[in-house]
């Protein structure tokens, strides 16, 4: 496996930038502190800055103002902005952005041909085989498929040597069936190239499969941030993501039962019975149980179709007041599983923290 | 053909005009194409208008301040005197000159027009993949704007060719040194050379023909940008 190089530091972000387009005023206020390994996600909905947070840090917004550190490289403070050339990034836009007048094979040496650190040949391999483009090399631009241009796009951006993945919304343009193409090489690029990524987008499924570290953006401003599963499992998601709320698993398969095609995972001490999709034994999964799920009950119903019964003591309830539900965050073993119920249903059952229940799982999704 | 020592003095003249001409407004031209293409700036629409000026003045304006410029008392004259290479009205560089201007739109719009629809996409990839603005000006903007540049060489050749009113004002008709074959044919008509006007006025058609023909098809191909002139 080749490594890139990256010291393990922070990414320090202070970033005031508005932008005028016709009479629209957009301002974006960014105060945070991320880690530069892993993949960081920028979550947000459409028109909350996220794209325009990305191109304040790879140097493309002229009128971004602030402080940005990289490790201990500053990029932007009051006297310098280091030039978007200068900075080792790579960029994956949203639109690919390949080079028409090049084909494949050009659109990668341009990148070669640039990159600070001698591109070695076993690299330039290791990336058209990860991506799986190496039949393309002769193509030009506009004879790709959506997720065939994303796929250079994204190789031609780690030929380049950077320190740091940058991608926005990769998949946005993409259809379904061609979001299949490109999702898996993203979750395999981090494990093979131990690259620091920014990842944008709107899609909480994306950001719960990919990311190890979220930040939400709305409306200009961060709402929340921090590691991925601390972010989706608290009530601190913003109005539009509270249907998201969930509980990410890191699981590992000790079992298989060949007759009702079922494999049981183990996390901190608690396991669960998951849909048999081939997983070998030892493998570990990433797993995501929505809030809305996850039901409660004071005694374990094992008069029930609900396989997955969890037993564990309330750890706290987080009531929406302006809504009908409540957060309910249950104590496992050694981990945590958030419920979403209505605040009716605490009120009749009478739920305190520290009182015993089962947390009864009605779904559990396989992310990877 | 039948055509006399005088005809293929003026056609060979015409294209040494044109050709010399269009060469020097691609170099030019293409630093104010680009430059117009991308600059906020509020000189943008003064020079915009500059640049196009030649498409609506009559050729006899433009001809007769650059008489005065290039003339013993003007700026242009002035400075060719002190540099020893006399005055340009009535030879070959003062026609060099007259065209310079007065094609000049017909190469910098085309290349304005392909580097605008190039716009800042390719260019911000370009940034992010270490290429400097140079850089990126040599294997970005150069290539992607082919088009233009193939467009502007034609337009800017065949318009120095089919030049005459401005010809007549700072050229006159001297055989050899500015005679072009538009005044050639002026002069045969006038002598009532109906036969010699003919033969070079069908040459004329025929290039210039040739010259839309082949603009045109790069279009169809896609490979030209758009020949929009005036804006």
């Amino acid at each position: 496996m080749t490594q890139i190089n990256s010291k393990s530091s922070t990414i320090i972000a202070n970033l005031q930038t508005t932008l005028h387009s016709g009479s629209q005023v957009f301002e974006l206020t960014v105060n945070s502190e991320f880690p530069s390994t892993g993949i960081t996600a920028i979550l947000g909905e459409s028109g909350s800055g996220k794209t325009t947070l990305l191109r304040c840090i790879a140097g493309l917004e002229k009128s971004a103002q602030g402080l940005l550190k990289v490790g201990e490289t500053t990029w932007l403070d009051d006297k310098h902005c280091v030039p978007t050339y200068e900075r080792e990034i790579g960029y994956v836009f949203q639109d690919a952005r390949l080079f028409e007048h090049l084909n494949v094979q050009g659109n990668l040496q341009f990148a070669i041909k640039r990159s600070h650190e001698k591109v070695q040949k076993a690299f330039y391999a290791e990336v058209v085989n990860a991506l799986d483009i190496g039949h393309l090399m002769q193509h030009k631009p506009d004879q790709l498929s959506g997720g065939e241009k994303q796929r250079v796009a994204i190789a031609r951006a780690l030929l380049v040597k950077p320190k740091m993945l940058i991608m926005d919304e990769p998949l946005a343009s993409l259809d379904n069936a061609r979001k299949q193409d490109v999702l898996p090489y993203l979750a395999a690029l981090q494990n093979m190239f131990h690259l620091p990524m920014l990842y944008v987008s709107h899609s909480t499924d994306e950001v719960c499969r990919l990311a190890d570290h979220v930040i939400v953006l709305h409306q200009g401003k961060v709402v929340t941030q921090g590691s991925i599963n601390d972010v989706f499992a608290s009530a601190q998601l913003p109005h539009i993501y509270k249907q998201e709320t969930s509980t990410l698993i890191k699981a590992k398969i000790i079992q298989k039962d060949e007759r009702w095609h079922l494999v049981k995972a183990e996390f901190d001490g608690d396991t669960l019975w998951l849909q048999d999709h081939n997983q070998a034994i030892g493998k570990t999964v990433r797993l995501r149980i929505i809030a809305s799920d996850v039901s409660l009950s004071l005694q374990d119903e094992k008069e029930s179709t609900i396989l997955n019964r969890l037993e564990g003591r309330i750890g706290g309830i987080e009531i929406d007041q302006q809504g009908a539900t409540a957060l309910v965050t249950i104590d496992l073993m050694n981990s945590e599983i958030v419920a979403q119920v209505t605040r009716k249903s605490i009120d009749d059952l009478f739920l305190m923290v520290g009182m015993k229940i089962w947390a009864q799982i009605k779904s559990v999704a396989i992310l990877a | 053909m039948g055509l006399t020592d005088s005809d293929i003095n003026a056609i060979w003249l015409t294209i040494k005009l044109a050709f010399t001409v269009t060469i020097i407004l691609l170099i030019v031209g293409t630093p104010i194409a680009v430059w117009l293409a991308k600059t906020k700036s509020w000189l943008r629409g003064p020079i915009n208008a500059i640049v196009a000026l030649p498409l609506v003045l009559p050729p006899t304006v433009l001809g007769f301040y650059l008489l005065i410029a290039m003339g013993p008392d003007g700026p242009i004259g002035q400075l060719t005197e002190h540099l020893g290479l006399g005055l340009l009205p009535f030879t070959f560089w003062g026609l060099v000159i007259a065209s310079l201007f007065y094609s000049l739109p017909f190469v910098v719009q085309p290349i304005q027009n392909a580097v605008e629809a190039i716009g800042k996409k390719p260019l911000e990839a370009a940034a992010t993949l270490h290429s400097k603005p140079m850089d990126t000006f040599f294997h970005v903007i150069l290539p992607l704007a082919r088009p233009g540049f193939i467009s502007a060489a034609i337009l800017g050749f065949a318009h120095t060719v089919g030049e005459f009113g401005i010809v007549l004002m700072i050229g006159g008709n001297i055989p050899a040194e500015t005679k072009v074959v538009s005044i050639q044919i002026y002069d045969q008509v006038e002598a009532l050379e109906y036969a010699g006007a003919h033969r070079l006025s069908a040459i004329m058609l025929g290039f210039s023909f040739i010259a839309l023909l082949l603009l045109y098809s790069f279009q169809k191909r896609g490979i030209a940008t758009k020949f929009r002139i005036g804006r």
